[in-house]
C-alpha cells in the first residue's frame, strides 16, 4: 500500500532525491562503503564523526526532535541506498541488512534501526508515502550524532534507577512517558503534573494544571506524550474534549488547541508513530475522529456505529491502519484513508472490550483485553482473524502492554478489585511471569519507560501514586506455585499432574513450535532471571487396583462369607478361605485362628472343605443378573404354595368374574414347578433355601409391588433351616404360610437353633472359654479398626461362645454399624442375612418394621384397601401381567416409564424379542 | 395467612389511634387539603384494569399482543402462580419485559448467597419504604411459600438481628443513595454472629435496589393491587381530583406554568423543534464553567420542582410501617444538604459498565451479565416515535430524562450539557419524574395525565421503564462504590 506513495509524489521524490544525494555524496566517501552511504556508528564499535558534518547543514524546515532517533547496539552502521532503503551493518557479522524506512519516528519508525533478530529475521518492508519517507532521510541525517549517543546509553546500562514511587496529589487516570525515557506525565482529574524520572526519584517538573478556572477540559480520561515531539502531550477530557499542550510554549497555561467535537466522554487518544500532526480519538458517543494538528478540526471522522469507543491504537507497522475496541466486544480495523467503513471487524471479548495494542515487533500481533478477564492475541496478518493466544486474569483488564523486546510478553493491570500488575508470558496463560503489587488501589495506567527497555515498567493508580517498577524486583508467581497436584477420587483413585519432566518415560516432551519459529533474538545470553520456560504439566491418574480396592474387599468379603449353616470349623475354613483370596491374610489367620480354638482339630475332611467351598463359589456371585434368576425361581414355588390356597382367597373376592381364569392360570403357572425342583436339586444345598430367602425379602421392602399374603413367609422358611431334607420342606412351607396369611405380626424369632449343629463339633482340649477374653479382645480390636465386618461375622460365626463376653449394647452398635454400611453398598441379601442372624433382639426386629407396602390399584389409582388382589373400587385386577393378563403374585417387575409390568419371567421372555412395552402402549422399556 | 390478616387487624387499629393526630393530608397535585376519612376507604380507582392510569381498553387495544408477550406473561405465571398487573403492562414493551423477568427470576429464585425466606423479606423491607402495598402483599405471599418464618411478618422486631441489621442500609438506598459510606459495608460486614458475607450483602443490595426501583414503577404507572387481595390500592391518596379528572385537567396544567402547555398540540410540536435544534447546533460552545453551573443549576431546580408539601411528611399509616424503621427518613434534595457539601458523584470515575459491572459480577455471579442486559435494552429502547410523530430520533429525550434522574441522586456526566434537559422535559414531566423516582407512594393520577398530553400511554410507560432503571443503577453506584472504597 505504501507504493500508493511513490507513485503519487514521484516526480517530487526525484527532485528532492537528487539535491538531497548531492548532499550526501559529498559526505559519504569518508566511509566508502557505497556512493550514498553515511555511516552511524554505535558507541561501542567505531565511533565515527562523521555526523558533525551534517549537523551544518541548514535544515530549517527540521525540527529538533529528529536527533533522538533510537538504534540498537548492534547497528553500526546504517546506509540509505539509491532505492530509499535503509541498509545497516550488523555488529559482529559484518553483513548488510536492509531495513525498512518506516518513518522519521522513534516509535516504530524507530524501528528501521533495529535489527531484528540480529538479521535472521525477516522484515516487513513498509514504504511510506513520499513525503514522509524524504522526511526520514531528514531526519536521518540529523540524528547520527544523537544516535550515536542514544546507542552507547542503551548498550551499556542505558537507563538506571530503581524501584521508586511518589505520591500524587490525586488519583491518576493515565500515564505516559516521552521519548527518551526521562519524564512521565501523569492525568486525571484532578491532576496533570510532569515528573522526571531520576535515578532515585521522581521530581515533579511541571504542573499542567494552571488557570484561573479549572474547566473540565483538565479532567483527564487519558493522555498520551508524542513520541517524536518532546514538547507535545495529548490528553482525552471526560467531557468530550481533545486537548493538546505544547511544553515550549513561554505562557504558564501550554494549553495548545482544543477539539469539542465529540458528544461524549473521549476515552482515548492516541498519537501516529511517524505523523507529528496526527491525532487519533475514541469517544463514548461511538465516534473515532482524526485531528490534524495545523487545523482547527477533525480530518475525519470514523463511525463505530453507535457503541462507545473504549480504545484506539494505530498500527506500529502499518502506516494507514489503526485497531478501535468497542465497547460491546468488537475489535475494528480501520484504513485511515476510508472513513466510510472498517477494513475488518470481529468480536473480540463478551462485554467492552476495554483496551488493545499492536505488537511492536510483530505487525499482525493485536493484544486486547476486556471486561470479561481475558487478554487475548490476535493474529491480523492473514485475512482470516485468528485468536492465537488467550490468557486468563482474575479481573476486567484495563491495559495492556506489550513488554518491549519481549515478543510474548505483556503486562496487565485491571479495573477493578485487583490492584496488582501483571506480566504475563502469552505462552504460559496460567501464571503471570511476574507481578508487580505495590498498589493499594486500582492501578489506572501502565507504561513501560522505554520501547527498548524491557526492564522499567510505570505505572499511575487510584491510590495517587506514581511508581516505577523494577523487573528484577517483581515477585514471581512461579516460585510460589505448587508445582505438584495430588488429588485422591471418590472411588480411590489417585490424580497426580506434574512436570512432564518428572515423568521421565515420557521422554519426547512436546516444546513449543513458536519458540522455534521466533526466537526471542535480543538476547546474546539469556539472563537468568528472564527464563519463563514453558511447562507441561501431565495428569496422571492411578486407578485402585481391584483387589486392594478398599471397596471390593469389603464387598466380596459381604458377599461370600459363609456365617451359619455349617459346622463352625467348615464356616471358619471358608472365610479364611476368601479372606486369603482377598489378600486380607490377617483375616484369613485370625480365621484359622478361631477354628482351631473352638472346634476340634479332625473335625473338618478336606473333603468337606472343599465342597463346602465349591458349593459357595457358585453361590456368592450375586450381580443383578443372577440375583434375578435366583429370586425367579422361587417366585413360582411361592406361588405354587398359594396356588393350594388360592380357593379360599377366591371365597372371599367371589364376585369377580375373572376368578377362574386366574384360577388356571395359577394352575398354568404351577408348571413352572418342575424346572424349579430340578433347580434346587443342582444347588442342592440349604444354603439355596436361604438365598430364596434373602432374595424375597429386600424385593418386598424396596421394589416390588407383592400383594400382604407373601409376607410372612421367610418366618415360616426360618423355621425350618437346618433340616436335611428341606426339598420336601420347601413345598410344604409355602402351604403353612399361606394359612397363616392372614397372621398380621408375628414375635420376633428367637435365636435360631442353627448354632446348635455345630456344638457336637466342639470337643475342647482346653475349656473353650478360655480364649474367650482373648477372642473378645480381638473383636474390640477389629472393631476399633473399622473393621466392624470382622467383629460382626465372628459374632455371628462363633454364636453363643462368645455372644455373652460382650455386652449387648456393643453388639448392637456393631451390628447397626455393619448394616448401615451393607446398605451403603446396597447389599441388601447379606444386610438382611446378618439381621436375621443377629442375636440382638433390636437389631433382629428391623426386619419387621415398616414391612407393610401400600399399593394403588392399577386401574383406578386408589388404594388398595382390602387384602386381595381385586381393588374393590373398580372390581378389577390389579397388579395384572401384562403379558398373559393374570394377577402377578409374587414378584412384579414393572417398567419405571409406563409402569407396565408383570412377571419376571413373561417380561424378561418378552424383552428378549421386543424392546417395547407389552401392554403395547409403545413405551421403549427399560429395566435395569 | 390467616395470622397476617389478624395482625393487619390489629396493626391498623393501632395505627388508626396515631392517625387521629395527623388527619390532614395534602393532595400534592391539587394542593388541597384533605381531610383524611380513617373509616371510609380510598376511593376505588376509576378503572378497573391492570392500573388506575390507564383506561383498561386502552391498553388492550394498545398492545398488538404479540404471541412472545403472552408467552412471557404466562412463564411468569406459571413460576409465580398470580398473573401479575406489573407484567402486565410492562408487557407494553415485550422487549423490556424479557430482561426484567430473566433478572427478576434470578434475583429471586435461582441460586444466590441468600436463602429464599431472606430474599423476598427484602423485598417486602423494600418495598414497604415506600408504602407498595401491591408489592409488600405479593411478597409476603411468596414468604410464606418458601417457608417463611410467620413470626418474622410481625414486623422488624421479630427477624433475626441480621436482617435488622442491613435496614438501615435499606433505608439509605432507597431515599438518600448518597449517604452510604464504606462505614455501612464494614458494620455489616464485621465478623461476628449476625455478620453478612460479601456475596450476600451484594445479593442484598441488588435486590433492595430492585424493589425500591420496581415501586417506582408501580406507583407511577398506578398498578392496580390483583383483584383478589384486599388491601388499600396502590394508589392511596387519591384526592378529589382524581374523581372528576377532566374538569381539573386544565385547572392543573394551568398550575404547572410549563411553557407551551396552554395548547397540548404545540406542546409536542415545540419539543420535536427544540430537540431539532439540539441536535443540530453544533454547540455554540457553552464554556466549561457554564456547564458546570448548569449542572447545579439543575439539581437547584429539581428542589422547586416539588412544592413543599412533601417536606414535613406524614408518617405512613398502613401496616406496612411494621417493616419500616425510622419512617419519617425520606428523600431530601441532593442539592440542598448546606454546609456538608458532598462531593458530587462523577460518573467517569465510578460508571455502571467498568466498575459497577465487574464487582456485582464478581460477587453475584451472571447478575452483572443480566443487569447488564437489562440496562442495555431499556436505554436503547425506541421504536422511534413521538405520539403521532414516526422516525424521530429519541436518544437526546431518553439521555435527558435518563440523566435527570441521576441528577436528583447526585451523579453527574461531565459530558452532558444539562441544560438540554431544561429544553427537553417541560416542568410538569419534571415533577412527575420527581415524584416517582424519590416519592413513588405520592404519585397521583393527576400528575400522571399532567404532562405530554398528546403521548401515548405505552409511551408514558417507557418513561417510567427509564425511571426504575436510572433510579436502580443510581442506588447500584452508590452502593457499589461503597463496597469498592471498603474493599480497598
Amino acid at each position: 500500500m505504501g507504493s500508493l506513495g511513490e507513485v503519487d509524489h514521484s516526480e517530487d521524490y526525484v527532485e528532492e532525491q537528487g539535491s538531497y544525494l548531492q548532499l550526501m555524496k559529498g559526505r559519504g566517501e569518508d566511509h566508502g562503503e557505497s556512493g550514498s552511504a553515511l555511516a552511524a556508528p554505535s558507541g561501542q564499535e567505531d565511533t565515527v564523526d562523521t555526523p558533525r558534518h551534517f549537523r551544518a547543514q541548514p535544515f530549517p524546515s527540521l525540527p529538533k526532535r529528529a536527533e533522538r532517533l533510537v538504534a540498537q547496539a548492534h547497528v553500526t552502521r546504517v546506509y540509505i541506498t539509491w532505492g530509499g532503503t535503509l541498509v545497516g551493518v550488523v555488529a559482529g557479522e559484518g553483513r548488510r541488512r536492509r531495513f525498512p524506512v518506516a518513518g522519521g519516528g522513534r516509535k516504530g519508525g524507530g524501528d528501521g534501526f533495529r535489527v531484528h533478530g540480529g538479521g535472521r529475521q525477516a522484515f516487513h518492508k513498509i514504504d511510506l508515502p513520499l513525503h514522509n519517507w524524504q522526511r526520514c532521510l531528514k531526519l536521518l541525517v540529523f540524528s547520527m550524532e544523537k544516535m550515536a549517543r542514544v546507542t552507547t546509553v542503551l548498550s551499556g546500562s542505558t537507563i538506571t534507577g530503581r524501584t521508586m514511587f511518589c505520591h500524587l496529589d490525586a488519583p491518576a487516570n493515565a500515564i505516559s512517558v516521552c521519548r527518551d525515557a526521562a519524564q512521565v506525565v501523569v492525568a486525571g482529574r484532578n491532576i496533570f503534573k510532569i515528573y522526571s524520572i531520576e535515578e532515585e526519584q521522581f521530581v515533579e517538573r511541571a504542573n499542567l494544571r494552571v488557570g484561573r478556572k479549572l474547566s473540565l477540559n483538565f479532567s483527564c480520561a487519558d493522555v498520551v506524550w508524542h513520541q517524536m515531539d518532546d514538547n507535545l502531550l495529548a490528553t482525552a477530557a471526560t467531557n468530550g474534549a481533545v486537548v493538546t499542550w505544547n511544553l515550549g510554549k513561554p505562557s504558564r497555561n501550554k494549553q495548545d488547541q482544543l477539539f469539542t467535537e465529540h458528544k461524549r466522554t473521549v476515552n482515548k487518544v492516541c498519537f501516529h508513530p511517524n505523523e507529528v500532526n496526527m491525532l487519533l480519538s475514541g469517544s463514548q458517543d461511538g465516534y473515532m475522529k482524526c485531528f490534524d494538528l495545523r487545523k482547527r478540526e477533525s480530518v475525519s471522522t470514523f463511525s463505530g456505529q453507535s457503541e462507545s469507543v473504549r480504545d484506539v491504537q494505530f498500527s506500529i507497522k502499518d502506516y494507514f491502519a489503526f485497531a478501535a475496541s468497542f465497547e460491546n466486544g468488537n475489535v475494528q480495523l480501520w484504513d485511515i484513508r476510508r472513513p466510510d467503513r472498517y477494513e475488518r471487524m470481529f468480536t473480540a471479548h463478551n462485554g467492552p472490550v476495554f483496551c488493545c495494542d499492536w505488537h511492536p515487533d510483530d505487525r499482525g500481533w493485536l493484544a486486547t483485553g476486556g471486561r470479561d478477564k481475558m487478554v487475548k492475541v490476535w493474529d491480523l496478518s492473514t485475512t482470516r482473524t485468528k485468536e492465537v493466544y488467550c490468557v486468563q486474569t482474575i479481573a476486567s483488564v484495563a491495559r495492556v502492554k506489550w513488554r518491549p523486546e519481549m515478543k510474548y510478553h505483556l503486562a496487565t493491570c485491571s479495573m477493578m478489585v485487583d490492584h496488582n500488575i501483571y506480566v504475563w508470558d502469552i505462552r504460559r496463560p496460567y501464571i503471570p511471569f511476574g507481578m508487580f503489587e505495590e498498589h493499594k488501589d486500582v492501578t489506572t495506567g501502565i507504561i513501560w519507560r522505554h520501547i527498548h527497555d524491557p526492564y522499567y515498567l510505570l505505572s499511575g493508580s487510584k491510590d495517587s501514586t506514581l511508581y516505577q517498577h523494577m523487573f528484577k524486583d517483581a515477585s514471581r508467581p512461579v516460585d510460589r506455585a505448587n508445582p505438584e497436584g495430588l488429588c485422591y477420587g471418590l472411588f480411590g483413585d489417585l490424580a497426580f499432574a506434574g512436570k512432564d519432566s518428572m515423568f521421565t518415560s515420557d521422554s519426547n516432551r512436546k516444546t513449543y513450535g513458536g519458540e522455534r519459529r521466533y526466537p526471542i533474538f535480543f538476547f546474546k545470553k539469556p539472563d537468568l532471571s528472564e527464563q519463563f520456560a514453558n511447562v507441561s504439566s501431565s495428569l496422571n491418574v492411578f486407578e485402585m487396583e481391584g483387589g486392594s480396592n478398599s471397596v471390593d474387599w469389603f464387598v466380596n468379603m459381604a458377599q461370600q462369607y459363609i456365617l451359619t449353616g455349617r459346622s463352625l470349623a467348615e464356616l471358619c475354613d471358608h472365610n479364611a478361605k476368601i479372606a486369603k483370596e482377598l489378600y486380607r491374610y490377617q483375616v484369613a489367620q485370625t480365621w484359622t485362628m478361631l477354628r482351631i480354638v473352638y472346634s476340634s482339630p479332625g473335625a473338618i475332611s478336606s473333603v468337606n472343605l472343599n465342597q463346602s467351598i465349591g458349593k459357595s463359589g457358585g453361590l456368592p456371585l450375586m450381580n443383578s443378573l443372577k440375583e434375578l434368576s435366583v429370586a425367579l425361581n422361587n417366585e413360582p414355588r411361592l406361588e405354587r404354595g398359594k396356588a393350594e390356597n388360592w380357593q379360599e382367597m377366591n371365597h372371599i373376592h367371589s364376585s369377580n368374574p375373572l376368578i377362574t381364569a386366574n384360577e388356571e392360570n395359577e394352575e398354568t403357572e404351577g408348571s413352572d414347578v418342575p424346572a424349579d425342583y430340578l433347580f434346587g436339586d443342582v444347588e442342592g444345598d440349604e444354603d439355596d433355601l436361604y438365598m430364596v430367602d434373602h432374595e424375597n425379602a429386600p424385593a418386598e421392602e424396596h421394589e416390588y409391588i407383592l400383594p400382604q399374603e407373601a409376607f410372612q413367609l421367610r418366618h415360616e422358611i426360618i423355621d425350618n433351616p437346618s433340616a436335611p431334607d428341606h426339598l420336601q420342606d420347601k413345598v410344604e412351607s409355602p402351604h403353612v404360610s399361606g394359612n397363616e396369611a392372614e397372621t398380621v405380626c408375628l414375635t420376633p424369632i428367637e435365636s435360631f437353633s442353627l448354632m446348635s449343629i455345630s456344638q457336637p463339633l466342639y470337643d475342647a482340649y482346653l475349656p473353650a472359654d478360655y480364649f474367650n477374653s482373648l477372642v473378645k479382645d480381638m473383636l474390640h480390636y477389629y472393631a476399633e479398626q473399622g473393621d466392624v465386618q470382622m467383629a460382626v461375622s465372628v459374632l455371628i460365626v462363633l454364636g453363643d461362645r462368645i455372644r455373652k463376653e460382650i455386652d449387648e449394647q456393643t453388639q448392637e452398635h456393631w451390628y447397626t454399624s455393619y448394616i448401615d454400611l451393607l446398605q451403603r453398598f446396597k447389599l441388601w441379601n447379606v444386610s438382611n442375612e446378618v439381621i436375621k442372624l443377629s442375636t440382638c433382639s433390636s437389631i433382629n426386629c428391623f426386619n419387621q418394621a415398616s414391612t407393610s407396602l401400600h399399593i394403588n390399584c392399577s386401574n383406578c389409582k386408589r388404594p388398595m384397601s382390602s387384602k386381595g388382589w381385586i381393588c374393590d373400587r373398580c372390581r378389577q385386577c390389579a397388579s395384572m401381567c401384562a403379558v398373559c393378563h393374570q394377577v402377578v403374585k409374587g414378584l412384579f417387575v414393572w417398567c419405571q416409564g409406563c409402569s407396565h409390568g408383570g412377571h419376571l419371567q413373561h417380561i424378561m421372555n418378552w424383552l428378549r424379542t421386543s424392546s417395547h412395552c407389552p401392554a403395547g402402549c409403545g413405551h421403549l422399556c427399560e429395566y435395569t | 395467612m390467616m395470622l397476617i390478616s389478624l395482625n393487619c387487624k390489629e396493626n391498623r387499629n393501632t395505627m388508626n389511634s396515631e392517625k387521629l393526630s395527623i388527619a390532614y393530608m395534602i393532595c400534592t397535585s391539587c394542593q388541597k387539603i384533605l381531610r383524611k376519612q380513617k373509616e371510609v376507604r380510598a376511593p376505588q380507582p376509576v378503572t378497573t384494569g391492570p392500573t388506575a392510569f390507564i383506561p383498561e381498553k386502552e391498553i388492550v387495544q394498545n398492545n398488538p399482543v404479540d404471541g412472545n408477550t403472552n408467552l412471557l406473561i404466562l412463564e411468569e405465571y406459571s413460576t409465580t402462580r398470580h398473573s401479575d398487573n406489573t407484567t402486565r403492562i410492562m408487557g407494553l414493551h415485550p422487549q423490556y419485559l424479557e430482561s426484567f423477568l430473566r433478572t427478576q427470576y434470578y434475583i429471586l429464585r435461582m441460586d444466590g448467597p441468600l436463602p429464599f425466606e431472606y430474599r423476598h423479606y427484602l423485598a417486602i423491607m423494600a418495598a414497604a419504604r415506600h408504602q407498595c402495598s401491591h408489592l409488600v402483599n405479593t411478597h409476603v405471599n411468596e414468604f410464606l411459600q418458601v417457608g417463611g418464618e410467620v413470626e418474622w411478618l410481625n414486623g422488624l422486631e421479630y427477624v433475626p438481628q441480621k436482617l435488622k441489621n442491613i435496614n438501615e442500609v435499606n433505608k439509605i438506598l432507597a431515599h438518600r443513595p448518597w449517604l452510604i459510606t464504606k462505614e455501612h459495608i464494614k458494620n455489616l460486614l464485621k465478623t461476628g454472629e449476625n455478620s453478612w458475607s460479601l456475596a450476600e450483602l451484594v445479593h442484598a443490595m441488588v435486590l433492595l435496589a430492585h424493589y425500591h426501583a420496581l415501586t417506582s414503577f408501580v406507583f407511577g404507572s398506578g398498578i392496580n393491587p390483583k383483584i383478589d387481595q384486599d388491601g388499600a390500592p396502590a394508589v392511596s391518596n387519591f384526592c378529589l381530583c382524581n374523581a372528576s379528572n377532566e374538569n381539573n385537567m386544565e385547572e392543573v396544567t394551568l398550575m404547572y406554568n410549563s411553557p407551551g402547555t396552554s395548547d397540548s398540540v404545540s406542546e409536542l410540536e415545540v419539543l420535536m423543534e427544540r430537540m431539532k435544534k439540539l441536535q443540530e447546533e453544533n454547540e455554540e460552545e457553552a464554556s466549561q464553567e457554564e456547564m458546570a453551573t448548569r449542572f447545579e443549576k439543575e439539581k437547584k431546580e429539581s428542589l422547586l420542582v416539588i412544592t413543599g408539601a412533601y417536606e414535613e411528611e406524614l408518617i405512613p399509616t398502613s401496616y406496612m410501617s411494621r417493616y419500616v424503621d425510622d419512617p419519617s427518613f425520606g428523600y431530601k434534595d441532593f442539592a440542598r444538604r448546606g454546609d456538608d457539601h458532598l462531593p458530587t458523584f462523577r460518573a467517569q470515575d465510578y460508571c455502571w459498565e467498568d466498575h459497577g459491572f465487574s464487582l456485582v459480577n464478581r460477587l453475584y455471579s451472571d447478575i452483572g451479565q443480566l443487569l447488564d442486559e437489562k440496562f442495555h435494552v431499556v436505554r436503547n429502547l425506541t421504536y422511534y416515535t413521538m405520539a403521532t410523530h414516526e422516525d424521530v430520533d429519541t436518544t437526546m429525550l431518553r439521555r435527558a430524562i435518563w440523566n435527570y434522574v441521576h441528577c436528583m441522586f447526585g451523579i453527574r456526566y461531565d459530558d452532558y450539557d444539562y441544560g438540554e434537559i431544561n429544553q427537553l422535559l417541560e416542568r410538569s414531566l419534571k415533577v412527575y419524574i420527581k415524584t416517582v423516582t424519590c416519592y413513588p407512594e405520592k404519585t397521583t393520577k393527576c400528575i400522571y395525565d399532567s404532562y405530554w398530553h398528546q403521548f401515548k400511554h405505552s409511551e408514558k410507560i417507557h418513561v417510567n421503564l427509564l425511571l426504575m432503571e436510572a433510579r436502580m443503577q443510581a442506588e447500584l453506584l452508590y452502593a457499589l462504590r461503597a463496597i469498592t472504597q471498603y474493599m480497598t
